[in-house]
This record gives C-alpha cells, sequence and structure tokens, in this order.
C-alpha cells in the first residue's frame, strides 16, 4: 500500500481544461510564436547558468507556461539571469530569451490586474 | 506705412515660438537632477562654454559631420543653415548702418526691402550684392533639399525617414520661404528699380506686367505667412532639433550622461533628432528586412510616447547609429535607459545565489556564459595560463552566476546588481591583482559597473600580450591571412581596436578591410536583441560573412566567444578566436617552429 502514497499524500496534478488559463501562453504566442516548435528537448536546461546554481529547469518553464500554472512559474521565473546560454543550445532556434521576457512582462501584468496574488 | 501689418503673421509666429522653447528650455533645465544643474552651472563658469559654442557653430551650422559623410548632404545643410544664419546677421549689419544705429526694430531687416527703398546709405550696393549672393546660397540648399526628396541615391542616402503632419507644413513653409523672399525683393527692386545681381534681374522681368505695386504687399504677406507657419509648426516637427541641439551640446559638453533612468536629458536627446535618416543606411537589421525600430523611429517613438516592447527590444544594440549620428545622440544608452524604464516592474532578486569560499590566487579568470559554449576557448585559455605557470583560480569552471550584462542589455539593471554582488565579493575574496576574462560582453560590464578596488581586469589578449612581452610566452609567425572581426561590446562598446591586432599581427598577416574598427558588422549574434528571429540572425551574419570572403582571408578572427559561435554556424569561413590562434603559434619551451599545421587548425572544433 505504501506504494500508492502519492495518490493520498501529494496535491492531484489533474488538469481541468474546463479551467484551463490560457492567458499568458495565449500572450507569449501571440509576439513569439516559434515556442510552438519547442519539443521539450531539454538542451535549454542542461546549458543554463542558473540551473547549474539552483533547480531552475527551463524546460519545466515551456511545461508550466502550456499548463497554465501561472502561480508556480512566477516563482521559478525570477530564477533566470538571461545569459541567452538555451537560446542559443535551442535545436529549433526558439528565441526563448524573449518567451521569458514575455513571461515576466505578462506576469508583471496579471499581477497589476490583480488577478495573481 | 499702412501695409505695415502684413508683418503680424511673422510676429506671430515669432511670439509663439519664442514662449514654447522658453517653457521648454526651463522645463529640460529644470528637470535635471540637482547635481547635473550644479554640472552645467559650473561648465557655463568654465571655458566649456567657448567649446560647446563652437561646436554648435560648427555642427550646428556648418554641419561638419554630414559633410564628413557626405560633401553634397553636408552642403545641403550648411546652404540652408549657415546661409539662413548669415542672411540674418547680413540682414542686421545693413539694417543698422541704414538706419545709423545700433537699435533697429528686430523684424526691420527680415522685410528690410519693403521698408528701405532708397539705396542712400553707406556700402548700400556691397549690402544689395551681399544679400543676394546669401540668398543665391540658400536657394541652392533648397534646390538641392527638394531634388534630395526625390532622388535619395545622389546624396549618398538609401533611405530617408517618413514625415508626419507637422512636419510637412514646416517643410513646405521652409521650401517656400526663401523663394517668396526672392519674389518680394524682387518687385520691391522692380519699383525702386535698384537690386543686385539676383533680384534686379528678376525684378526686370517682373516690371515688364503693369501694376507691379499691387503686388508689392501681397507678395511681402506670402513671405510673412510662411514664416509664420514654419514658426508656428516648428515646436511639434523635427525641425525642434534646430534649438534643442543647442542646448543638448551645452548639456553634454557640461558632462550630463543618461544615468539608468529618464531624466529631462532624455527629452532634450529625443528633440534634437532631426530625422535626418543617416542612422537608418548602415543599420543591419535593414539587412533582415527590420525597417521600423532603428534609432530614428526609437527617436520618434519616445516623443510620441508610444514605444512598445516589439519596437524597443528589436535591436543588436551593435553602436552603429550612434557612430553615424552626426547631432552624437547616444543611441544605446537611450535605448538601454528605455528598456530599464520599461522592465523595471520585474527585476529578479536571486536569492538562491550563494557566497563560496574562494580559492587565493594571483589571477582569477572569468570565461563567462558564452565561452562555455565554445569550449575550444577554455582549452586555449587553460592551455596558456598552464605555459606561463600562472597561479590561476577559474572563477567559473564548475558553476557561477553570469557576469550581469545580458541582464543590463534586456534593462534589467537591477537583477544585474544581484549578480554584480555576488561576483564582486567572490573575486574580491581570491585576494588576486589580476581578472581576466575572454568574453567582451563580460568585459564591459566589469570595467563599467563592477567595483573592483585596485583589480584590473583585462581582456585574454592584453594579458597574453604580457606574456608575449615578458618573454614568458614565445609565438612563431605564420603565413596565415588573418581578417579580425571586432565584437561590438569590445569595438564601439569599449573603443579596443588596437590591442587584438597588435597581437593578432604577432602570428600572421592581418587583412585590412573598409569595414572594420568603427564600421565593423556586428556578426548578428547580438544579446541586445530579443525580438530577431534566428533567420533574420543569419542574414546579418551572412552580410558580414559575405564581405569579409571577398578579401579571402584563410582565417577569420575575432575576440568574442558569441561572434565566434555565431560565425560557426556560417561553414564558409573558418573562425577562431584570438587565445586559439595564440595557443596553435605557441613555441613550446625548447621546441622550435610552428607544430600545427593549418589544416590541423581547420579540422578543430566547429560549434
Amino acid at each position: 500500500m505504501k506504494d500508492l502514497d502519492f495518490l493520498t499524500s501529494t496535491p492531484s496534478r489533474q488538469i481541468d481544461y474546463e479551467k484551463f488559463d490560457t492567458r499568458l501562453l495565449d500572450s507569449v504566442l501571440e509576439n513569439e510564436t516559434s515556442f510552438l516548435t519547442c519539443m521539450s528537448c531539454g538542451g535549454c536546461t542542461a546549458t543554463c547558468s542558473a540551473g547549474n546554481l539552483t533547480n531552475f529547469n527551463v524546460r519545466k518553464i515551456g511545461l508550466m507556461l502550456r499548463r497554465g500554472e501561472i502561480d508556480q512559474l512566477s516563482v521559478e521565473i525570477e530564477k533566470c539571469m538571461f545569459c541567452g546560454k538555451c537560446t542559443l543550445v535551442c535545436p529549433r532556434d526558439i528565441n526563448i530569451r524573449n518567451v521569458v521576457l514575455l513571461i515576466k512582462k505578462g506576469i508583471a501584468l496579471l499581477k497589476t490586474e490583480n488577478i495573481l496574488s | 506705412m499702412n501695409g505695415k501689418y502684413f508683418i503680424i503673421p511673422f510676429l506671430a509666429g515669432m511670439a509663439y515660438l519664442f514662449l514654447i522653447l522658453i517653457v521648454r528650455g526651463i522645463r529640460w533645465i529644470s528637470g535635471l537632477s540637482k547635481i547635473d544643474k550644479l554640472r552645467l552651472f559650473q561648465s557655463l563658469k568654465s571655458g566649456r562654454t567657448l567649446k560647446s559654442l563652437k561646436e554648435a557653430f560648427v555642427e550646428g551650422l556648418l554641419h561638419r559631420k554630414i559633410f564628413l559623410k557626405n560633401p553634397v548632404l553636408g552642403y545641403m545643410h550648411m546652404s540652408l543653415a549657415f546661409g539662413w544664419f548669415l542672411l540674418i546677421v547680413m540682414g542686421h549689419v545693413e539694417a543698422m548702418v541704414a538706419e545709423g544705429s545700433l537699435s533697429v526694430p528686430f523684424y526691420m531687416p527680415i522685410f528690410f526691402r519693403y521698408f528701405k527703398t532708397t539705396e542712400d546709405f553707406p556700402l548700400a550696393r556691397f549690402f544689395s550684392f551681399m544679400m543676394d549672393l546669401l540668398l543665391l546660397f540658400v536657394l541652392s540648399g533648397v534646390g538641392l533639399a527638394m531634388l534630395k526628396r526625390f532622388k535619395k541615391s545622389l546624396f549618398g542616402m538609401k533611405r530617408t525617414t517618413r514625415l508626419k503632419l507637422f512636419d510637412r507644413i514646416a517643410l513646405t513653409s521652409l521650401w517656400l520661404i526663401f523663394p517668396l523672399r526672392l519674389l518680394a525683393e524682387s518687385i520691391a527692386a522692380a519699383i525702386s528699380h535698384n537690386g543686385s545681381f539676383l533680384t534686379s534681374g528678376i525684378g526686370k522681368i517682373l516690371s515688364s506686367s503693369q501694376h507691379i505695386e499691387l503686388l508689392n504687399t501681397p507678395a511681402w504677406l506670402a513671405y510673412s505667412l510662411v514664416l509664420g507657419f514654419f514658426f508656428i509648426a516648428l515646436p511639434n516637427s523635427r525641425y525642434m532639433h534646430i534649438p534643442a541641439e543647442i542646448l543638448f551640446i551645452f548639456l553634454r559638453n557640461s558632462g550630463i550622461r543618461l544615468k539608468k533612468q529618464n531624466t529631462t536629458y532624455t527629452d532634450v536627446q529625443v528633440f534634437s533628432c532631426s530625422r535626418c535618416g543617416i542612422c537608418l543606411d548602415n543599420c543591419q537589421l535593414s539587412t533582415a528586412g527590420i525597417r521600423d525600430t532603428q534609432s530614428v523611429y526609437l527617436l520618434k517613438n519616445i516623443r510620441n510616447k508610444d514605444l512598445d516592447d516589439e519596437h524597443l527590444f528589436n535591436c543588436l544594440l551593435c553602436g552603429k547609429c550612434q557612430i553615424d549620428c552626426p547631432v552624437g545622440i547616444e543611441t544605446i544608452d537611450l535605448r538601454i535607459t528605455q528598456r530599464i524604464e520599461s522592465t523595471r516592474q520585474y527585476n529578479s532578486s536571486y536569492e538562491y545565489l550563494e557566497i563560496n569560499s574562494s580559492p587565493s590566487a594571483k589571477v582569477v579568470y572569468f570565461a563567462g556564459c558564452m565561452t562555455h559554449l565554445t569550449p575550444g576557448i577554455i582549452t586555449a585559455m587553460q592551455k596558456i595560463f598552464e605555459t606561463a605557470g600562472e597561479n590561476y583560480w577559474f572563477f567559473d569552471q564548475e558553476k557561477a552566476p553570469c557576469c550581469g550584462r545580458p541582464l543590463m542589455l534586456a534593462g534589467q539593471y537591477e537583477a544585474a546588481s544581484k549578480l554584480i554582488e555576488n561576483n564582486s565579493r567572490q573575486i574580491l575574496a581570491s585576494g588576486a591583482q589580476t581578472l581576466v576574462v575572454s568574453c567582451p560582453i563580460c568585459y564591459k560590464v566589469f570595467k563599467e559597473d563592477y567595483h573592483l578596488f585596485n583589480m584590473e581586469v583585462l581582456m585574454h589578449f592584453e594579458y597574453i600580450r604580457r606574456l608575449i612581452d615578458r618573454e614568458i610566452l614565445q609565438v612563431a609567425r605564420s603565413p596565415q591571412r588573418l581578417l579580425y572581426h571586432d565584437p561590438c561590446e569590445l569595438g564601439r562598446g569599449m573603443g579596443m581596436y588596437k590591442e587584438p591586432r597588435e597581437v593578432l599581427a604577432m602570428t600572421g598577416t592581418l587583412v585590412s578591410i573598409r569595414n572594420e574598427k568603427e564600421k565593423a558588422y556586428c556578426c548578428g549574434g547580438s544579446l541586445g536583441n530579443l525580438k530577431i528571429k534566428q533567420e533574420e540572425r543569419d542574414m546579418i551574419r551572412n552580410q558580414a560573412v559575405n564581405d569579409y570572403l571577398e578579401h579571402s582571408p584563410d582565417m577569420l578572427v575575432t575576440s568574442c566567444p558569441m561572434c565566434k559561435k555565431t560565425f560557426a554556424r556560417n561553414t564558409r569561413i573558418p573562425v577562431l578566436d584570438i587565445s586559439e590562434i595564440i595557443t596553435r603559434n605557441m613555441l613550446s619551451p625548447g621546441i622550435p617552429g610552428l607544430t600545427e599545421s593549418k589544416e590541423c587548425i581547420l579540422e578543430e572544433e566547429y560549434i
């Protein structure tokens, strides 16, 4: 039974598509369509200078963005140091630096609108 | 003199213009920080005022910088500005002589031939001749200006800026002022049978028509009206640059700079832009089809308060426009300042940063993020340190924060300060005297924003140069033709053109090209641009590569890992960093001669 502990010990990560928050994703995609081509290879995460110092994970940033997990994203995105290595190594030539900038901008906007705590 | 009312449009325009200029001047100067006001005050007392006046004369009237760029374009600007200035000065002298008094009404010289129909004062013929000559001088400029609108290429310009309503009104008025003045003066000359070579000639033609007297006042009224229109349109048009530039020269020469936030100094610079469009021609973004984010449009957007992120962040910050700007507007600082203002809300605090213990060393080596993506440079640097037997500490060998420069380029100055503080503490704790960096992006921030007390910051080639001078390192010359690519951050950014070339000249033959040093290309990889697509970056890079290939160098050499990585994506030309060239030409102690052949170099590591 111990193997099934995760069912109760961690909160559900089930995504309710009815309540899916796409505001941030939409605003990012509007200005940076290259993000659509991300295949979550993790090259960005492997090279990341911030990821070398902390548990920051660029690939997960993309995942959170797609899932609309804005609260978590707003904490994680703070760790990025903007060095640009991720953008240089991306095999799909995604402008990740701009994605991060747009996320930061979008979150700041949501915060000023008092939608986000 | 019942017809004197025709000067009212001129007087009204003049009064409006002066009112606006006084209000703006007071607002701009009072908006400066206390220390900047003090600077301005101090400089007015010192000899710098003379320097500023001289600059205002040479740049504002003679347009020296535009002359250097293109003589015809320079002549056009000079004939309009300096010619008009001389017309005003000469007109005043003429009026004073004619009236025999030092105080003549200020409108008198403007409409002199209307008020003074006789030539009964000393040197009247001389003045008449001079005024005609000067008018011809200005008219030649107007003619060229009209021609330029239709055929830019004659003036060495590929593009020019788009005009808005007030610009059009002002431009049309400006074009009409001098032909109408000529007409009015010719009619006056026809009536009183005088005038010099220009006005008397046209006057004779006109006098053939009957009732020429009836046309006199309307012609002077038309002249007065266009003057009035020009003065009223001026504050809201690009011609505001004429008064703003003079103030800008005084402020700049007193040592006032933009300091990471907008002050009225921003406004002065914004209004000083004449929208000549010279910055458009050399902007490499145009190569990639981006035509609406250049400095002239940035300044226009700031002035119209409609600047958005898509335009603000779409710039390589390569600094070419700043070199080209005839007014000397600090386009790069201005853009970074707007980025700082735009991203002020979301600066990170990086609470996860921790201070680790630093080993003691004589030299600290900071490779930087970009060097870590070009491991060939790291290997070369390590080899150099080891050959020199240096007691060095490789600060970011395993892990370390970024230098902070990429954050600054993105406008996040406060966030960058956190990284700077953390790095400074660790670097200083090592007790080293020298910090060696192999990346110009890092170099710029270490030099300008870090406070490292007595520690000196060296680019890797400066350090290598020292080792060679002290005969710790020995390099052999090879017959290779090397073409050095100036990185933007190091060249235009820090003014280092000579030093890397001196080191390179020890290892091979340098190929000199037209577009180098201040005119050097940007590789397109720039961290300054957050919006540009990879395909667009490729176009910018290819522009540089195509030019380089024409000089058929054996090797493209740079001193920036970012440039190296960008060029390496284009496989038509082999590219190496200076440090790699050095290690390849290094003589091991006791073993003379070159150790590696060219083929060896070519096959190695192109990432």
